[in-house]
């Protein structure tokens, strides 16, 4: 299949040191990507070049064949481009249906309407109140955020996402943060992400990236030291020599 | 999808609700006031078109975050534009006088806004403040259009529909600005309510999540600026047709300050805060100056003091947060 998603030879420098080192990689719709790599091995900086939060000192990134680098951040994400953060980044008074009804409504170019309450669209509020309840949220659809339980934060971060309807999702540590009985959740909803996405997600926990990824690359210090197959991965010298190495320095995960 | 259904309905009447309550209150209060001041309809009306500016500031400071201390300019610019459409072209009927007011202060927030929202901050903030001195010495210095530091007269607004007159008693000026008032205020509870005021108050909370959304906060922004110098407009409007005169302290520094302070008083992001917070600062400021003239602003002080260390919300946010704990203690 032809890729849809394609880095090619991405290069990132602050002041100096080397954060993203000609970094290549290709996806096709349906591929599901897990990106692994050491505290500070520049995954999220890398996400942050795609998405166009940050400016690449060279390279480029495709989309569907497209050349994207040249559009801003905003650019990227109507043409398909859509990234979840790795703090959740949620509107703390509005509801959860409220920040789904907020993306299909951005979505379908209609965010700026400024009349109409979005709870009397009936084809919005039907396609939030099913999204939602594809991620367990329903019931919780009509409080605040900040009234909700950080493991379904993190699910309306996808949930949003979703409702972009995007061609490429980039997940950044979509479980970071959330207690060990909530993660099952959060996994599910990894399975159920539509079969034609292409998925790259960024994750520390291996039983998760194993069960999610059907390929798996690695980068230690802003290069790409693996790319192939969840099975091999782990019988890599190279990529044990890379987490030894930052176990040994690391006083924290990332 | 039942249960849903209903939640949704409950939700929408109780908005309807809050809406026919507040048109209630606003008429209640226009009402009280003209029975309490039937002398004074001059303030009463005055009263209106501070709080026309103050619902304009809440749009872009209370409702999207921008910090901004020249806020005025809108309404000073709503002001000239009706008072010259009249006293220099005319136009004397007082719904297009209204209307050139509209339209010069939306021209204005669009000119304050693509440059204020250059920044952010405290920068912000120094650009507002640069922006209403620039409009202030712009209208002093073109004075042959504004009367300069003189004041604009010769406005005579024609009879309302060619009955009602803009009189010495302001009857007519101050059922107009209720009228106008109660518009505005029906108006823009649509607009904070509708996708653009949800994703106008999502850019206030964090910009950045709006834009991986897909969505411009800039162009978010520069919209609600043009919305916010059309209301500000309509005040500056009402206030020349009911005073008939402009002068450049509509478009000052100070003007602006107790713009925000009154924001501040009643609450921010909310438009009942607004009202609240230009009627009490208004009344309080016009009884006190009248009481000791020469430690009103003191007084000022204390009370703006008083209510930012104890009721931070603002007035109107602290006396809702009680009225909901209580109804929440019933149920
Ligand atoms: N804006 C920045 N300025 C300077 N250094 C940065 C910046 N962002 C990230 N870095 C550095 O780049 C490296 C990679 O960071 P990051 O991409 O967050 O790693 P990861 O997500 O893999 O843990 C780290 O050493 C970090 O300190
Ligand atoms: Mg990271």
């Amino acid at each position: 299949m032809s890729a849809v998603f394609d880095v090619l030879n991405l290069k990132k420098a602050f002041s100096g040191l080397t954060v993203t080192n000609d970094v290549s990689l290709s996806m096709a719709p349906g591929d599901r990507v897990a990106l692994i790599g050491p505290n500070g091995a520049g995954k999220t900086t890398f996400v942050n070049l795609v998405t166009g939060n940050l400016r690449p000192d060279s390279g480029e990134v495709r989309l569907n064949g497209e050349t994207v680098t040249k559009f801003d951040a905003i650019g990227r994400v109507r043409r398909g481009l859509v990234r979840s953060f790795q703090v959740t980044r949620l509107f703390q008074e509005m509801t959860p249906a409220e920040h789904v009804a907020l993306a299909i409504l951005q979505r379908d170019g209609r965010a700026g309407k400024m009349f109409g309450n979005f709870l009397s669209m009936p084809d919005v509020m039907d396609e939030a109140s099913v999204l939602l309840a594809t991620l367990g949220l329903r019931d919780l659809m009509h409080r605040k955020v900040s009234e909700i339980a950080y493991g379904q934060q993190r699910l309306l971060e996808i949930a949003m996402a979703l409702a972009l309807k995007p061609k490429v999702l980039l997940l950044d540590e979509p479980a970071a943060g959330v207690p060990q009985s909530d993660t099952g959740r959060i996994e599910q909803a990894l399975a159920d992400l539509p079969a034609d996405l292409a998925v790259l997600m960024i994750e520390h926990d291996m039983d998760l990236v194993f069960r999610f990824a059907k390929r798996v690359i690695v980068l230690a210090a802003g290069t790409i030291i693996f790319d192939g197959s969840p099975a091999d991965v782990t019988k890599d010298a190279a990529v044990r020599e890379a987490y030894l190495g930052s176990y040994a320095n690391a006083s924290h995960a990332a | 999808m039942n249960n849903e259904t209903v939640a949704t309905n409950t939700r929408q009447s109780r908005t309807i609700g809050r809406d026919l309550i507040g048109i209630g209150a606003i008429i209640a209060a226009a009402v009280v006031g003209y029975l309490l001041f039937p002398d004074n309809l001059a303030l009463l009306t005055r009263i209106i078109a501070i709080a026309l500016l103050v619902l304009s500031l809440d749009l872009v400071t209370g409702y999207c975050g921008v910090a901004t201390l020249g806020h005025a300019a809108l309404f000073g610019s709503g002001a000239y534009a009706a008072g010259i459409a009249a006293a220099h072209y005319g136009i004397t009927n007082p719904l297009l006088m209204t209307i050139a007011g509209i339209l010069g202060g939306a021209i204005a927030g669009l000119i304050c806004g693509v440059i204020i929202l250059r920044a952010h901050g405290l920068p912000q903030l120094v650009l507002s403040i640069s922006l209403i001195y620039l409009f202030h010495e712009f209208a002093n210095k073109a004075s042959s259009w504004t009367g300069g530091s003189d004041g604009l007269s010769g406005i005579s607004p024609d009879l309302l529909f060619g009955v009602y007159e803009f009189d010495l008693w302001g009857q007519t000026a101050y059922i107009f600005g209720v009228v106008l008032l109660l518009t505005v205020f029906v108006l823009l509870r649509f607009l904070v309510r509708s996708p653009f005021g949800m994703l106008c108050r999502g850019i206030k909370e964090d910009p950045l999540r709006i834009m991986a959304m897909g969505a411009s906060p800039k162009i978010a922004l520069i919209k609600m600026y043009v919305i916010s110098g059309a209301v500000a407009g309509v005040g500056g409007a009402l206030n020349a047709i009911s005073t008939q005169v402009v002068g450049l302290d509509s478009l000052s520094f100070t003007q602006s300050a107790e713009a925000l302070v009154m924001l501040v008083l009643g609450g921010t992001g909310s438009l009942f805060g607004a009202l609240m917070g230009t009627v009490v600062f208004m009344l309080f400021e016009d009884y006190v100056s009248a009481a000791n003239p020469f430690h009103w602003l003191t007084m000022v002080g204390v009370l703006l003091i008083a209510v930012v260390l104890f009721a931070p919300k603002g007035l109107y946010g602290t006396a809702a947060g009680f009225i909901a704990r209580r109804l929440e203690k019933r149920i």
